[in-house]
């Protein structure tokens, strides 16, 4: 399983390199520099000299082969580049903003996991009741909330109005100033997640081993124990995993919302700014992130599935 | 029929239930089997015999629904037990094998643990005795090595392998019925005669009587004492096996054996061609007015399309329902 | 056979949405971008003003109303835009097989590791705000699902006997992969065009929403709500009606897509959710 997980991060390389390529050419063909923007949105006062200077300063001035030859070379040494407006290493700036990020992305998650897979699993139990009804209605709508939208509200209503919570804010970093943004987060993967319980559930419960496991003389609720679960739950977990990834890319306009302190806010304000080595980065890390959490879900899915082999 | 009746079905009727209206599936249906007996059913696919075979122990589900008809177990009614009582009953006094051994098992499950379900489910044993007694119930079922597949998942069996263990898994309990459902139709022709072996001296041995149901009529000639052959929801021939094959009574029956390759048969009756059964078996939401054969029948006349034949007894408790038997 | 609960329901609350958009100009108050009035500023629902005013005094009814009209053009453009790529690319890939289907499937892989709203708005970062840029942006980042599904489906299609027939009639292969394979896999595709136009529509207000998308004056729901953010303790119905609108305009495309599904792609039901 060891040399699995080493592969799978061998080829996780190339397509690292792929978006950083990408992104990389994508930024190149920019009309504007950091320097003219600077000076378009009115923040300072520049002259041409001074953005020939600073164009030379971060080596824009060079041709883009040359820059890509050496971006890339940074980048297989782990360099992310230097931010243009703090003239940070940007390794910094994304590690102060990892942390609220993922507290961030794991909390939504679990909110979704905790509700949605047992509503589905709920809901695909009784086929057609009430509690079925329900729960996909809420899913479907849940699917179609804007998250910023929906943190507002919730923002009104449980900080503004109620005063139970804070409104926005990273504070000392303690639950309070979670509990708003993970819900507006986590209610897409939630809804999500609920649908495809029960959808995996009301597939595996008409699979000819359930059939099996009743004419053994089993309760419905040792057919779900025993047989059921397991085997949804390799399903479940798929979506878990590509949900995750989704999270990381939403939360920026929820991070921007509450003003959480996390990689999406840096890399929103970055891009306004065009820091581009600072947008580079945080993309990189996302996509890293998003990379590592699905070879997670496949390692877990292949112990808890012994048809699927480590390949 | 040997012994005393351990399975008495009478005029049993299962319905397909389509929104409000109810379509007689199977209808009229009526048989015994005797303790440690082997009856066998026969048909096309289509006509009845698995469901019947389902509602014995209870595990129609929508839209099937037993609509009428009694099922005495041991003396005692069974179509109407709770869900808990027929628990009890299913897998320990009467269990099944289903026809596919490649998806009827859990596959994630290894098989060990699938046999010993049965005993912590009705033996109340312990995990770790039901564990030892699944490598018994594999070695019984003549599997090489229990001790080592019993770890197995099912992926990593052949298909007769995967069928000896749902027979063990069937038979783990020692029921007094086995309900065999097809159960070497998705197997080579060489895996078939070893699980038919194994499935009659078992059952020989545990004293349990089997209803073996199958398309094929050569096995059910070498499995059963009596057969009944089903059409379209109806028992249509009910006889001991030997006068089922030399003097078949009804026309379709005489159409399943004429379509069978007799070994022998051309050296005693020369060159002659297989005889088919024109036609497919109806829908249950069609089935034609009065004899449901009589769309196929080569014997049909007025009578057969205007009234539903009755059952007429024949000898040895045989019956056929036909207007034009013979 | 079924009443079809989600399809008529979908249908109806989209088509409200495009009744809303097209006839805007006529079901609108006031103008609005430029009937701003500083007087009416920040007044409640009521009788004259339907979901009440904004900080600078318009009339939100009509702003929600013309922000249809761009919610709609960019949600169904940049979707077609979407599908264009990804069925193109996706059939091509698995009739031709080889070096190109290598290519392409490698491109996918790529676009699916990067979320597509991050795509959408590094592309934005490069772009000038604007409506012609969010379509570009939208319409270039999520083609990967339907070319990995146009893709799949092509490979079983490819060796059916009547695709066999046509090459043997000597039809060329643009001509075979589009009057011969392209109706056959269409279903699906259409179910993932109406979900992926609710997700451009959701896109699209969160990228305005973050002040990359469409700017203020011009009433796009995400960048009223932007502005609305500010006034939430004192006129929270600034806030109410544009969200309202997104939410009303996705789920209608979603329960649609629903409904579509279960009739144009009656296997995957169970698949996925």
């Amino acid at each position: 399983m060891l040399s699995y997980v080493f592969r799978r991060l061998l080829q996780a390389i190339p397509i690292l390199l792929a978006v950083a390529a990408l992104i990389f050419l994508l930024f190149s063909v920019i009309p504007g520099s950091f320097a003219s923007s600077q000076m378009a949105d009115g923040r300072t006062v520049m002259d041409a000299e001074a953005v020939a200077r600073m164009n030379q300063q971060f080596g824009l001035d060079q041709p883009v082969a040359t820059r890509f030859v050496k971006y890339i070379g940074q980048l297989v040494t782990l360099d992310l580049g230097t931010s243009f407006r703090t003239r940070q290493p940007v390794w910094h700036l994304i590690a102060e903003r990892l942390w609220p990020t993922l507290q961030l992305a794991f909390a939504s998650m679990l909110f979704a996991i905790a509700i949605g897979v047992p509503l589905g699993f709920l809901a695909a139990l009784r086929p057609g009741s009430w509690i079925d009804m329900i729960s996909m209605v809420a899913a479907v709508s849940g699917l179609s909330l804007p998250k910023f939208w929906l943190g507002l509200m919730l923002m009104y209503l449980f900080a503004l109005t109620l005063g139970w919570l804070p409104s926005f804010g990273y504070g000392d970093g303690s639950l309070k100033n979670l509990i708003l943004p993970s819900i507006a987060l986590g209610v897409a993967p939630l809804a999500l997640l609920a649908r495809t319980t029960r959808a995996s559930v009301l597939e595996i419960m008409n699979a000819d081993f359930v059939r099996t496991a009743r004419s053994k003389g089993m309760s419905e609720r040792r057919v779900v124990q025993w047989h059921l679960a397991r085997n949804a739950l390799v399903i479940v977990l798929t979506t878990v995993g590509l949900q995750f990834g989704s999270v990381i890319g939403q939360a920026v306009v929820v991070e921007k919302l509450f003003a959480w302190p996390g990689l999406g806010s840096l890399l929103v304000d970055s891009v306004s700014l065009r820091d581009i080595p600072v947008v580079q980065g945080c993309i990189l890390v996302i996509v890293l992130f998003f990379l590592l959490v699905n070879m997670l879900v496949d390692v877990l899915a292949a112990t808890i599935d012994p048809r699927i082999r480590y390949t | 029929m040997s012994g005393e009746a351990l399975l008495e079905v009478e005029n049993l009727r299962l319905d397909l239930i389509v929104g409000a209206r109810r379509f007689p599936a199977v209808k009229d249906v009526s048989f015994t089997i005797g303790r440690g007996e082997t009856l066998g059913l026969v048909g096309e696919s289509g006509c009845g015999k698995s469901i019947t075979a389902l509602s014995l122990i209870g595990l129609l589900r929508h839209p099937l629904a037993i609509g009428g008809g009694t099922i005495r177990f041991k003396g005692r009614e069974i179509q109407n037990l709770s869900a808990g009582e027929m628990r009890k009953l299913r897998g320990n006094a009467i269990s099944m094998i289903f026809q596919e051994p490649m998806t009827a098992l859990n596959p994630l499950s290894p098989v060990g643990r699938q046999i010993a379900e049965m005993f912590v489910l009705h033996k109340g044993a312990t995990w770790h005795e039901a564990e030892r007694k699944a490598v018994e119930a594999l070695a019984n079922v003549r599997v090489p090595a229990p001790d080592r597949r019993v770890k197995d998942f099912p992926h990593q069996l052949s298909g007769g392998m995967r069928q000896r263990v749902m027979i063990a898994i069937a038979l783990a309990c020692r029921p007094d019925l086995l309900l065999a459902d097809e159960p070497t139709t998705a197997l080579d022709v060489t895996v078939q005669a070893e699980i038919l072996d194994l499935i009659r001296d078992l059952s020989a041995a545990q004293g349990t009587a089997v209803l073996m149901i199958s398309h094929d009529l050569g096995l059910i000639a070498n499995m059963c004492a009596r057969v009944g052959v089903m059409y379209a929801g109806r028992l249509v021939e009910k006889r001991p096996a030997q006068e089922v094959f030399r003097t078949p009574s009804h026309p379709y029956t005489k159409g399943l054996v004429a379509s069978l390759p007799l070994l022998g048969a051309r050296a005693r009756h020369g060159r002659h061609k297989l005889k088919e059964i024109t036609g497919v078996v109806p829908a249950v939401t069609a089935f034609p007015d009065g004899c449901r054969f009589n769309p196929r029948c080569y014997a049909r006349t007025e009578i057969c399309v205007a009234q539903d034949p009755g059952e007429t007894p024949l000898p040895h408790d045989g019956l056929v329902r036909c207007h034009h038997h013979e | 056979m079924k009443f079809r609960a989600n399809l008529v329901m979908g249908g109806v609350l989209f088509a409200a949405v495009v009744v809303a958009g097209t006839f805007a100009p006529f079901l609108a108050h006031t103008d609005p971008v430029m009937d701003a009035n500083l007087m009416n500023a920040e007044i409640p629902p009521g009788s004259e003003f339907w979901f009440g005013t904004d900080a600078q005094g318009r009339d939100i009814y009509s702003r929600v109303l013309h922000g249809a009209r761009i919610s709609l053009t960019v949600g169904i453009v940049s979707q077609l835009i979407n599908t264009v790529i990804g069925v193109a690319l996706g059939l091509s890939a698995g009739y031709w097989g080889g070096w190109w289907d290598d290519l392409v499937s490698g491109v996918t892989n790529m676009m699916l590791a990067i979320p597509s709203l991050i795509f959408a708005l590094a592309i934005m970062a490069i772009l000038t705000p604007g409506l012609t840029s969010l379509l570009i942006a939208l319409g270039l980042t999520n083609w990967s699902y339907t070319c990995r599904l146009s893709r799949a489906s092509t490979l079983s299609l490819k060796n059916q006997g009547y695709v066999q027939a046509a090459k043997v009639l000597g039809y060329s292969d643009i001509r075979i992969m589009v009057t011969q394979i392209l109706p056959n896999i269409l279903g699906p595709i259409i179910v993932i065009g109406t979900l992926g136009m609710g997700g451009a529509v959701l896109a699209e207000a969160s990228l305005s929403f973050l002040g990359l998308g469409i700017r203020p004056p011009f009433p796009s729901w995400g960048s009223m709500l932007s502005d609305a953010r500010d006034q939430i303790t004192t006129a929270p119905w600034i806030s109410v009606f544009p969200g309202l609108a997104i939410f009303v305009t996705v789920l209608g495309l979603n329960l649609l897509g629903d409904g579509l599904r279960d009739i144009l792609d009656p296997q995957s039901r169970a698949r996925r959710a």
